[in-house]
C-alpha cells in the first residue's frame, strides 16, 4: 500500500481497537482521554513517518505509541491516585503500570465489550448505530453524517450526548452475565442489523460509503458469531442474512451509483462464495427451536439468491413474509408481502389486498400499485407512478419510479412489471 | 383500536366432517395467508392458538367430562385477537377467515379492557 493512503487505512482499522482496549483499561468514563490519545497517536504518526519514513511493523509502532501515551497520561494525570491506587493497595503484587494489553485477543474482547457498552438500555437506540460507526469503525463525525444524510452538527451532539451517558452510567466494559446476555444481546443485534441497513437500503447516492457500512456491520457480527457466548442462533441468522443480501451488492447497482432492479440483475455478479457463507451461517442458525426474525429475513433472502422464477419460490418467500408480519409488522415487509403475495396468487388478489394496506403516504406503497396495475389499467399504473413520484425521497427513487411510469407510457409494461421494493 | 376476540368454532364430533391429514395441509395456505394479510394491515393483535380437539369440562362437584361436545357438535378450534375500530370492522375482518372453507364458523367479542367496568 502507498504510504499516503496507509494513515487513512490504519486510521480505519486501528483506531477503535486503540480506543477500546483504553477504554477497557481506564474505564468507560475516561472515554475522551482514550480518543485524545489514539488522534494523538496517529498525528504522531503523521509527522513521524513522513519525515522518517515507514516502521517496519506500523500497527506495532502505534500500539507502542498509543501505550507510552496512555501510560503518561496515568501518571500525569489524578486518573493514576483516584482509579488504579485503590486497586492497587488490594493486590498483592505492586505494579505500577497498569496493564495496557495491545494483544489480538483483548483486542477483540474489549471491542466485543464495546458493542454491549454501546447498545446499553440506558443509550438511546437512533444513537447506538452512530456511536457503533463511530467508537467501533473509525468513523469520524463527518463520515456518520455523511452515512446518514444528516448534518455534521446533529451527529456531533448526538454522539457527545451518548457518550455522555455512557460516561455518567458508569457503563463497565464487560460481557453481560450469562442471565442477561440474551436480552442485551437482542440489542446489539437490532443495531447491527440497523447499520447493515442503512448501507443496503440508504438512500445515500455514495456506494463506497455504503458498501462500507455493510462491511463494517458484517465484521461485527462475525466477532460476535466467533465468541461462544453471543454465538447464539439469532446471531448467525443475522449474519446469514448479511452474507445473502451482500451477495447481490455489486449487481444491484450500476456504475452511476442507480440501483438496479432485482430481475434486470446480471446474476453472473452475484458473490456465490457469500451465498455459500450465507448458507453455513444459515445452519448455524438452524440449531435450536427458535425462529426469530433474523431467521425469517435471512430465508427470504435466501430464496432471492436463487435466480428461478418459480410458483413455489414466490410461495415459499409469500409465506415467510407471512410469517415475518405476524413477528413484527414494518411497513416494508407489508409491501414486499404483497408483491409476493401476486407473484404466488395472482395480481387481482394482490391488488385487493394492497388497498386494504393504509399506507397512502408511502412512496412505495404507490410504486406497488403502480406496478401491479401496469399490465391491467394503465390510467390507475401512472396515477400510482406519479404520486409515488411526487412522494420519493430522493432523486435517485423518483428517477427508478419515473423510468418506470416512461415504460408503461410506451407499451412495454413488461419491463416495468416486475419490481421488487427490496431489489 | 379496540382489541377483538375471534373464536373459532367447528364440528369436532362427527366421523365425515373432521379432516385426513391431507386435507388439514391444502388448509395451512388459506390460513397462513389470512394471518399474514391480517398482520399486513396491523390489524393482528395476537396471532393465538389453535386448539387439540382432545378436552376436558369440570362442572360444579368436581364433576370430570371428557370433552365440551356432550350437548352441541360444535367446539373451538382455535382463536386469535384483532385490532379493529369497532366491531363492524371487526366482523369485516372475519369475513375473510378460512373456518368457513370447512363450514365453521368465527365468534368475534369485543375484549373488556381492564380499566373498564365493559
Amino acid at each position: 500500500m502507498q504510504e499516503q493512503g496507509l494513515i487513512p487505512h490504519l486510521f480505519r482499522t486501528e483506531y477503535s481497537k486503540i480506543i477500546a482496549v483504553l477504554c477497557k483499561a481506564f474505564g468507560m468514563e475516561y472515554i475522551a482521554l482514550a480518543e485524545d490519545i489514539a488522534s494523538d497517536t496517529f498525528l504522531q504518526a503523521a509527522e513521524t513517518w513522513g519525515m522518517k519514513g515507514l516502521p517496519a511493523n506500523p500497527v506495532a509502532w502505534l500500539y507502542a505509541v498509543a501505550k507510552n501515551k496512555a501510560i503518561d497520561a496515568i501518571k500525569r494525570n489524578a486518573l493514576f491516585t483516584k482509579k488504579i491506587a485503590p486497586e492497587l493497595i488490594q493486590s498483592t503484587e505492586i505494579n505500577c503500570e497498569p496493564e495496557i494489553d495491545l494483544s489480538g485477543q483483548n483486542i477483540i474482547d474489549s471491542q466485543l465489550q464495546m458493542m454491549f457498552a454501546i447498545c446499553h438500555p440506558s443509550i438511546p437506540a437512533e444513537a447506538q448505530v452512530g456511536l457503533c460507526l463511530n467508537l467501533l469503525c473509525g468513523f469520524g463525525a463527518d463520515e456518520v453524517a455523511d452515512a446518514f444524510l444528516t448534518n455534521r452538527e446533529t451527529i456531533y451532539k448526538r454522539l457527545a450526548r451518548a457518550k455522555e451517558k455512557l460516561k455518567s452510567e458508569h457503563i463497565i466494559l464487560c460481557l453481560p452475565a450469562a442471565s442477561e446476555i440474551n436480552n442485551r444481546l437482542a440489542r446489539v443485534l437490532t443495531a447491527l442489523y440497523l447499520l447493515f441497513s442503512e448501507g443496503y437500503y440508504s438512500s445515500s447516492q455514495n456506494a463506497t460509503v455504503r458498501k462500507e457500512l455493510c462491511v463494517e456491520a458484517m465484521r461485527l457480527t462475525h466477532m460476535l458469531v466467533d465468541n461462544e457466548q453471543t454465538s447464539t442462533p439469532q446471531s448467525n441468522a443475522l449474519l446469514a442474512l448479511m452474507c445473502f443480501h451482500s451477495s447481490r451488492f455489486e449487481a444491484r447497482i450500476n456504475e452511476e451509483g442507480d440501483q438496479i432492479l432485482y430481475h434486470e440483475q446480471d446474476e453472473r455478479l452475484w458473490n456465490t462464495e457469500l451465498i455459500s457463507h450465507g448458507e453455513f451461517y444459515m445452519c448455524q442458525a438452524s440449531k435450536g427451536n427458535e425462529v426469530s426474525k433474523f431467521h425469517l429475513e435471512a430465508a427470504i433472502a435466501f430464496w432471492h439468491t436463487q435466480k428461478t422464477d418459480t410458483p413455489e419460490k414466490w410461495d415459499n418467500i409469500l409465506q415467510l413474509y407471512n410469517r415475518l408480519l405476524i413477528t413484527e409488522y414494518s411497513p416494508a415487509a407489508a409491501l414486499n408481502r404483497t408483491y409476493a403475495l401476486a407473484k404466488a396468487n395472482g395480481i387481482q388478489e394482490a391488488i385487493k389486498e394492497a388497498e386494504l394496506l393504509k399506507l397512502d403516504g408511502n412512496h412505495l406503497y404507490h410504486a406497488l400499485l403502480g406496478d401491479l396495475y401496469s399490465n391491467i389499467d394503465y390510467a390507475k399504473a401512472i396515477t400510482h407512478l406519479t404520486k409515488a413520484a411526487g412522494l420519493a425521497k430522493n432523486a435517485a427513487e423518483k428517477n427508478l419510479i419515473l423510468k418506470k411510469a416512461a415504460a408503461i407510457n410506451t407499451g412495454n409494461p413488461s419491463k416495468a412489471q416486475e419490481y421488487l421494493i427490496k431489489s | 383500536m379496540k382489541e377483538f376476540l375471534l373464536i373459532f368454532r367447528r364440528d369436532l364430533v362427527t366421523t365425515t366432517a373432521q379432516q385426513s391429514p391431507a386435507e388439514m395441509q391444502d388448509m395451512l395456505k388459506p390460513w397462513q395467508d389470512w394471518m399474514g394479510s391480517l398482520a399486513a394491515r396491523q390489524a393482528l393483535a395476537n396471532p393465538g392458538n389453535r386448539l387439540s380437539n382432545d378436552g376436558r369440562v369440570v362442572k360444579s362437584g368436581n364433576l370430570v367430562t371428557n370433552g365440551p361436545y356432550v350437548e352441541i357438535k360444535e367446539g373451538i378450534g382455535g382463536y386469535i385477537i384483532v385490532r379493529a375500530a369497532s366491531i363492524d370492522e371487526a366482523t369485516e375482518l372475519a369475513k375473510g377467515c378460512p373456518i368457513m372453507l370447512i363450514g365453521g364458523n368465527v365468534e368475534v367479542r369485543a375484549v373488556v379492557p381492564m380499566d373498564s367496568n365493559g
